[in-house]
């Protein structure tokens, strides 16, 4: 009944998902860099900052990954000839996709840290500059330790997305996992058992994460 | 002006205030000089490539339809959507075990899997098992995925929406003897509905967004779809994405200003219980393209308005 699937051999099963982990962990990574830098300028005092992350969450947030992902492809690297020196085909059309994914996810990022800030009461804060701690300190003993347990749901959240938004990749030829399986369910009778593979495959990969996550964040959960 | 974060500014504040913001000109301006000049040094500022766009045959021959195909297929999925939603939403609220087991299993499966496996498989399937045309074969596909990842987060959306009611509603309503169904269908669901009304709207952002998707990768007529015919035929495929990236902008900007209006309007509203789940909980900034949470149980985000 598995037959099959020792014919595919560029990507095999296992590694067309490891492609997907490998997708989702650096575009973690990085959209996790670029949606601090985000969120700090959406929280600083100067007007100027606040507006230019303000724009760029806006304007991220409303244009579709696909169209993003396809761009990093067909404008990125076809017209503006970036290579992400990389020397075949395969490894820039990776190494693009994960500057796309970090490019859009950073916006939610953004929105998750931002919003895990303002779950922290101003008389919080207030109270710390009362008693005379300095900024820092109110940062770093008050406002920031609160705030990243209630991110941690959010952000859970944003990687669950993020991990299922990797198959977009498929569209500009990353060899993940909804690549391989285009490419099997057109040639393969198995519809239905391919489609139940898949399915599992992306279960497994988001499922303990969201419970463990979900787990952990109730855990940390500030009471109030 | 005081946040969490800092207090109103005194003059050392204001003065690195200033100093931050020069900084900060200074930086943007050299990013948007850099992007000015890539774009100039491959010659994308020409007026040639952008000139198709003034004149009515880029719209209505590649654009406008596109738009419209998109606009299709996300109504349909979001008309269809809704009601399997909240068919799903209360069967996981039941009573029974054998009705909220299997409802929850088929949620949490579905919002398990990327929407873009679940339009591969349609499309597959439909070619295989059923006599829909080749050419109504992308929009079906297309539909049925959204259909299916949608119907699910929205199951969510009205769970957390019933479960956003104060308890009085319940308990007022097993007290004048109202039977489940009736409680459900008299109490409950009409106070609901105001209140994830917002959190629905929005939720047709992603929808917008994730049939993008179908354009790609299963051949569907829609707007990015347009985008590449048309830019085989003008050769301008920098200003066409640039373009097509703007309409949806402004579609979704749309989208959201309404849910907003729509979440203002319902807090305000002195007779509603003042729960509502805010726009952003589900739809636009959670969310995601071919996105949404994972996480089981959504009330963490439902809000009591302070009213």
């Amino acid at each position: 009944m598995f037959d099959f699937l020792s014919e595919y051999d560029d990507p095999t099963l296992l590694g067309a998902f490891w492609v997907t982990i490998q997708l989702t962990l650096f575009s973690a990574l990085g959209s996790l860099v670029l949606g601090t830098l985000l969120a700090a300028m959406r929280v600083s005092p100067v007007p100027l900052m606040r507006g230019f992350g303000t724009v760029y969450v806006n304007v991220v947030r409303n244009i579709p990954l696909t169209v993003i992902i396809v761009f990093t492809s067909l404008g990125l690297a076809d017209i503006f000839l970036w290579t992400m020196g990389a020397d075949d085909v395969k490894l820039q059309a990776f190494r693009l996709s994960i500057l796309g994914f970090v490019a859009y996810t950073a916006a939610f990022v953004c929105e998750a840290l931002r919003s895990g800030i303002n779950t922290v009461p101003v008389g919080q804060a207030e109270a710390a500059r009362a008693i005379g701690l300095s900024f820092s300190q109110v940062l770093r003993l008050i406002v920031l330790p609160q705030a990243f347990r209630s991110v941690i749901g959010p952000l859970a959240n944003v990687l669950i997305a993020l991990t299922k938004n990797t198959t977009v990749a498929a569209a500009i030829g990353v060899t993940e996992a909804a690549y391989l399986m285009k490419g099997m369910i057109e040639k393969e009778a198995q519809t239905l058992l391919i489609g139940a593979i898949f399915a599992f495959g992306f279960v497994v990969l988001t499922l303990p994460t969201g419970l463990f996550l979900g787990w952990l964040s109730k855990r940390l959960a500030v009471k109030r | 002006m005081s946040s969490v974060l800092y207090d109103a500014p005194g003059p050392r504040a204001k003065r690195r205030n200033v100093i931050l913001t020069v900084v900060f000109v200074v930086l943007l301006s050299l990013l948007l000089w850099w992007v000015w000049k890539l774009m100039d040094d491959k010659n994308q500022w020409e007026w040639k490539l952008w000139e198709p766009f003034t004149t009515s045959q880029a719209w209505t021959t590649y654009l406008l339809p596109g738009l419209a195909n998109t606009l299709k297929a996300a109504g349909l999925a979001m008309v269809i959507a809704l009601p399997l939603g909240a068919l799903f939403g209360i069967s996981r609220l039941s009573d029974h075990l054998w009705v909220r087991i299997p409802a929850g299993a088929v949620v949490e499966f579905f919002r398990a899997i990327p929407v873009l496996l679940l339009m591969l498989f349609a499309n597959e399937f439909y070619d295989r098992y059923t006599a829909v045309s080749s050419e109504d074969r992308p929009l079906y596909a297309v539909v049925t995925g959204l259909v299916l990842y949608n119907a699910s987060v929205l199951a969510e959306v009205v769970r957390a929406g019933i479960l956003a009611l104060p308890k009085g509603q319940t308990e007022a309503a097993k007290a004048i003897g109202l039977r489940k169904g009736q409680t459900m269908g008299t109490i409950l669901l009409p106070q609901a509905v105001t209140v994830m009304l917002p959190a629905i709207v929005s939720q047709l952002v992603v929808i917008v967004k994730d049939t993008a998707l179908g354009g790609v990768m299963i051949g569907f007529t829609e707007l990015l779809n347009g985008r590449a015919t048309l830019a085989a035929f003008y050769a301008n495929v920098i200003p066409s994405f640039i373009v097509v990236a703007i309409i949806y902008i402004i579609v979704n900007f749309i989208i959201t200003s309404f849910a907003s209006w729509l979440e203002q309007r319902l807090r305000r509203r002195k007779k509603s219980t003042g729960a509502v789940i805010p726009a952003a909980a589900i739809g636009g900034s959670t969310a995601t393209g071919g996105e949404g949470g994972g996480l089981p149980g959504l009330q963490t985000y439902v809000q009591k308005s302070d009213t």
